[in-house]
């Protein structure tokens, strides 16, 4: 479970988050969305210590946050774009992870299998094309078998085979009891997926709670109507 | 610690196997053994080797070190994302950029060196501090890069900033020290223009070399005043630990300012 207390952060004079109080309940599927700019990747990048809040508490399963490391053997962190030594191997890049996490001993090499990795172990990072660097980009996110998920755009930049690849095991993962934290753009994912639903606007949370719960408080018959409409409701 | 291990390893990999790191030892080499075909005296080589390294290696530490630190941001990002500690890799990305250019400094000069060994035979002690200089040069100038990417999220302000204190330390400190010796010749300036050395890395590793040679009239005011005031001995003794600080300290900053920074 993650829970932030007043999160508050601030870049010079722009506020990233505005004292943010939300809850993410363990074993769901979470959906961040908002508009661009909104906050969305600050507060993921706060839950793995990438950011630094200005002001306010995180917890991550009841840990408080305040420049500690080990709780990260929980998560499994897939950035938008995702960057390796260019000059090293495929298989090196994995090895070094492994040695990293090298409490982890048991690996979950099932999306390597599905997106078929193997063929690429011998090659140069430099080498692979934007679309393989995201497939290794998601199977290390699943590699070390992590309770907690966080995944940015996880679809950006997959072929749809990938990409549905990528959906159901996500599907999988979290009926085996794992939370996942996500964000999309594509509205017909997040109808699929999500089951929680943040909505962070300007840095503020402007609704939390169960998908069901936005569409029949809106009064629109789908999700990305009823996302639509507390965007327009919002502006005007 | 481990992980500090594993991170180093992989860096060196990295790093031993970019172009511009081969390119940067034939560099070296070519240079060397340039040098070694020209003359047979020992001592003329190795000044000309000095000068010319004084100026290659704080460009090329700077300049790659930030642009090391900039293109890996993502891959730092990925790295953070780890149950690792902030310092760890940054002591890793720092060693395992610096230990491969050290070497490919050491082997690029060196191996040219080794062919032409029997001309050496007198220039044991000051070949050795002709390396010893170079290997400090590299890793301050690599910590200084790291503590000026850290500083700047800008690449193009980093980059300047690098190329700027490249030109200071190695051609524009100098001119101001005469301009101050010169401004200030009614006093004793002994003691001034010894702290002066001291804070140059460039001078002092130049020293290194200049105190075994003996000759004074080749290290310019400051360093004449050094081998007066000190004796090789203590002076040698000094400059190895200035050269000590100067690779410490700023890696210090930049360890801090890399743990409170945000991503």
């Amino acid at each position: 479970m993650i829970k932030t207390e007043k999160l508050y952060k601030k870049y010079g004079t722009l506020e990233a988050l505005k004292s943010l109080d939300v809850v993410i309940k363990s074993n769901k599927l979470t959906y961040i969305v908002g508009p661009n700019g909104s906050g969305k990747t600050t507060f993921i990048k706060s839950i793995l210590g990438l950011v630094k809040p200005t002001s306010g508490n995180l917890f991550v399963d009841g840990t408080k946050l305040n420049g500690i490391y080990q709780y990260r053997k929980n998560i499994g962190y897939m950035p938008q774009i995702a960057s390796f030594p260019e000059n090293l191997c495929v298989k090196e890049v994995l090895n070094l992870l492994k040695e990293i996490r090298s409490e982890t001993v048991k690996y979950d090499e099932e999306l390597i299998h599905l997106l078929s990795l193997e063929r690429e172990y011998d090659k140069r990072i430099k080498n692979l094309s934007g679309g393989t660097k995201q497939k290794l980009n998601a199977a290390i996110a699943f590699l070390f078998d992590p309770q907690l998920l966080i995944l940015d755009e996880p679809s950006a930049g997959l072929d749809p085979v990938s990409s549905s690849i990528l959906k159901d095991k996500i599907l999988r993962d979290k009926k085996a009891g794992k939370t996942i934290l996500f964000t999309s753009h594509i509205m017909s994912e997040l109808e699929e997926l999500a089951e929680e639903i943040i909505f962070l606007l300007e840095g503020s949370v402007c609704f939390s709670g169960e998908k069901d719960e936005l569409i029949s408080m809106t009064g629109e018959k789908n999700l990305e109507r009823a996302i639509a409409n507390l965007m327009i409701g919002i502006k005007s | 610690m481990n992980a500090l291990k594993f991170i180093i390893k992989y860096q060196i990999h990295d790093t031993l196997r970019s172009k511009w790191l081969i390119i940067y030892s034939l560099f070296f080499a070519a240079i060397s053994y340039g040098l070694l075909s020209f003359t047979n005296d020992s001592g003329k080589v190795i000044l000309s080797l000095l000068n010319i390294n004084m100026i290659i290696i704080p460009l090329a530490s700077l300049v790659f070190g930030t642009i090391y630190l900039y293109n890996n941001r993502d891959y730092i990002i990925l790295i953070l994302s780890q149950p690792i500690n902030r310092k760890t890799l940054y002591l890793g990305l720092y060693l395992g950029l610096a230990f491969p250019m050290a070497l490919s400094f050491l082997f690029g000069t060196g191996l040219p060196i080794l062919l032409y060994i029997k001309n050496f035979k007198e220039a044991g002690a000051v070949l050795f501090n002709l390396f010893l200089g170079g290997i400090f040069e590299t890793f301050i100038f690599v910590s200084i890069s790291f503590l000026i990417a850290t500083l700047n999220e800008n690449k193009m302000k980093g980059l300047g900033l690098s190329i700027f204190l490249w030109m200071f330390f190695s051609a524009l400190y100098d001119g101001l020290i005469l301009i101050t010796l010169q401004f200030f010749r009614e006093y004793p300036l002994e003691i001034p223009s010894l702290v002066f050395t001291l804070l140059n890395p460039v001078d002092l590793s130049r020293l290194l070399v200049i105190l075994k040679f003996d000759i004074s009239a080749l290290m310019g005011y400051t360093g004449a005043v050094f081998t007066q005031f000190f004796g090789s001995g203590l002076g040698f003794a000094l400059s190895i630990l200035s050269l000590l600080l100067w690779s410490i300290l700023p890696l210090l900053i930049g360890l801090k300012n890399f743990s409170k920074k945000d991503f």
